[in-house]
């Protein structure tokens, strides 16, 4: 089995008909993925994608209807937060946010609801999750991957995209490929995802693959350190990057010390976590192992 | 967005967090004005965003109103840090007993907000940290409560302000954090608060970082940003929604993401060379933000080799390939060209380069170890 999103998946897409949720509805549906719903509220009533997914004003109307337990959203940055929010109210259990540009001051807020109410953010600033084979939640494009045995975990976009097809030019494939997010709140961190990967029999090995800022990768190796019995290999992006700028990410910079490239590394490694150097060197290293 | 420290004050005098008496100066003649005013001596600051301004000789005390109006023409002409000098804050000197730090920010785990104290304030803040991290006490806000004045009075015993000075010193932190929460910051320190001989306390400096994303709602701030601290190149980048830092080495890098951006200058570094920049070109980029962004990287003198790394997500390769033949056009350049093209209609992109003649690679790894190769190369 894979985590977070199998064949059992029923999707609902908050924006589905903005120009980005209606482009990637369209790309999760074609992969396989189980969309049952959209919502925009006001448009409800409509049918979407050649006449094949309804629209919904409200989750909990969607919920209710087609029985939805995943949520993907693409709302504009202001509204957002109260899509999350929204989601949760609705009983998802899995919210995977794609939308960059949030507030800090509303996730704080979101931060709070969704651990009083045990439900699992994904995101945001987030490119959401991918189970080669299965389904597609988010925007990972499915012909990069294949179904196999190795988890990825990411804080980056594109980046996650270049390892996970490095992997597969060397023929290996993964379980699950999981973008966390790049904001500085996110909903879940990689101990919890870790955590996922070692209780799931199709993984047998995780590629972590942090980037400079906060103590986010130094936690995961504490629980790496406790916890994994699993293989863990690391990858920590902005080795060359100067203190005190912000590396277009809103959660990658280096300040006062903290979050620095090395810290991590060395603290990964201190977990017993193989690091490459570059993200080529990750499938060498597996092969290895 | 990173206020200036008038900025802050600006802030704090509007939230009841006592601050010295004193106003901006641009000109010596103002700056002497103020003084005569204040009629006490006075402290000369520079208002520029770097660290670091007071050992650069930016922070002048003086005694006298023609004293301040020298210095004041001085300063004003300096530069700090390569940042020109254009207003200077002119405040009444205050006798310092004790330097606290107080500072609030965001803690990324908890989503709560930290409050952040030490006995021992001043420029020294980031070296107690590190050798004496016992000194700085810590206390976690849940922002669905707010802080409550327990925690301030906590705080207090903590780092042993006077008994007398507490319920200022609470409401301090109380104004603090509706400063805080108002104004969508996502950092607000005061370093050093001080106790003065009188035994007051008052706000020093103050540093205040505003939340990017949340700038829509402060739009009064978005017309104070200050960008002279920030190069050409990063102010062209920025209308295009580019995001560029200007770094010090010749490869000049083009790349759609952060996290690729960042390998692939960690790459070129590992392989021995050294990049000019950092350029994030974002998702689904058009040809004629990509044309901008080869602008902005050929603009800059130091750069002698490019390398773009795209991979197609959003992105189209067809677009970005269209983007650099566009640019091509128009800017006539020698230097060489390392495109590495991967991910959504990298085929068409291939074909398009290949009509301009510049030869893409397959691999991340191979289009570092090039770029570095050629960079290396003594210039013909």
């Amino acid at each position: 089995m894979s985590i977070l999103i199998n064949g059992s998946t029923r999707l609902v897409v908050q924006g589905i008909t903005g120009s980005e949720g209606a482009f990637h509805a369209r790309k999760m549906l074609a992969y396989g993925t189980s969309i049952v719903a959209g919502v925009t509220p006001g448009k409800g009533g409509e049918w979407v994608l050649d006449g094949k997914i309804p629209v919904f004003d409200s989750v909990k109307s969607s919920v209710e209807v087609t029985g939805a337990n995943t949520s993907v959203i693409f709302a504009p940055a202001r509204f957002a937060a109260d899509a999350i929010l929204e989601a949760a109210d609705a009983g998802i259990r899995l919210i995977v946010c794609v939308t960059e540009g949030i507030p800090v001051k509303e996730m704080m807020t979101v931060k709070h609801v969704i651990q009083e109410k045990n439900v699992c953010l994904i995101g945001p600033n987030s490119p959401g999750l991918i189970s080669p084979d299965d389904a597609i939640v988010g925007i990972i494009p499915g012909s990069i991957t294949m179904k196999g045995n190795v988890g990825v975990i990411s804080r980056s976009g594109t980046l996650t995209y270049e390892v996970v097809h490095a992997l597969k030019q060397a023929g290996i494939g993964t379980s699950t490929c999981v973008g966390i997010g790049g904001d500085p709140i996110v909903g879940t961190n990689f101990s919890e995802i870790l955590s996922h990967f070692e209780a799931d029999s199709q993984t047998d090995f995780v590629v972590m693959i942090g980037e400079i800022g906060g103590r986010e990768e130094e936690n995961a190796a504490g629980f790496i350190a406790e916890s994994m019995t699993k293989p863990v290999i690391g990858f920590i992006a902005g080795q060359a990057a100067p203190p005190n700028k912000r590396m277009g990410h809103a959660g990658a910079i280096v300040e006062g010390g903290v979050g620095t490239a090395e810290s991590k590394i060395t603290a990964l490694q201190n977990a017993g976590v193989q690091i490459a150097r570059y993200p080529e060197e990750i499938p060498e290293l597996i092969e290895t192992l | 967005m990173r206020l200036h420290e008038y900025q802050s004050k600006d802030v704090f005098s509007k939230y009841q967090i006592p601050t010295p008496k004193g106003r901006l100066a641009s000109t010596p003649e103002e700056a002497k004005l103020i003084a005569e005013e204040l009629n006490t001596a006075v402290v000369l600051k520079a208002q520029v965003l770097v660290g670091g301004r007071g050992k650069a000789g930016g922070i002048r005390l003086v005694k006298s109103p023609g004293e301040a109006g020298e210095e004041a023409s001085r300063i004003l002409g300096a530069q700090i840090k390569e940042i020109p000098v254009r207003r200077l804050l002119v405040e009444e000197a205050v006798n310092i007993q004790q330097e606290i730090y107080l500072g609030m920010t965001i803690d990324r785990e908890t989503g709560n907000i930290l409050l952040i104290s030490s006995a021992e304030g001043g420029v020294d803040i980031e070296e107690i940290a590190r050798v004496s991290p016992e000194k700085i006490v810590k206390i976690n806000i849940n922002p669905m409560l707010g802080l409550q004045d327990f925690q301030g009075r906590f705080l207090a015993t903590e780092i042993e302000i006077p008994r007398d000075l507490w319920r200022v010193f609470v409401s301090i932190c109380r104004n603090l954090y509706d400063a805080f929460r108002d104004l969508d910051a996502t950092l607000a320190e005061i370093n050093p608060l001080v106790i003065t001989t009188d035994n007051h306390l008052t706000a020093l400096d103050g540093k205040i970082i505003l939340d990017d994303n949340a700038l829509f709602r402060h739009p009064d701030y978005i017309d104070k940003r200050d960008i002279s601290a920030e190069t050409p190149e990063e102010i062209e980048a920025q209308k295009f929604g580019l995001a560029y830092i200007k770094l010090d080495g010749n490869i000049g890098c083009l790349v759609n993401g952060a996290g690729l951006a960042m390998a692939t200058m960690d790459i070129i570094q590992h392989k021995g060379g050294k990049p000019a920049n950092f350029l994030d070109i974002g998702g689904g980029a058009s040809s004629e933000k990509v044309a901008a962004a080869l602008r902005i990287i050929l603009a800059d003198p130091q750069v002698d080799t490019v390398l773009i790394n795209i991979f197609g997500g959003i992105t189209r390769c067809d677009e970005v390939a269209n983007g650099i033949k566009l640019a091509l056009n128009t800017l006539k350049t020698d230097l060489p060209f390392i495109v590495r093209l991967a991910g959504t209609h990298e085929d068409e992109g291939r074909r398009i380069l290949a009509d301009a003649n510049l030869e893409t690679v397959e691999s991340l790894q191979e289009a570092a170890e090039k770029a570095v190769k050629l960079s290396l190369e003594p210039v013909s």
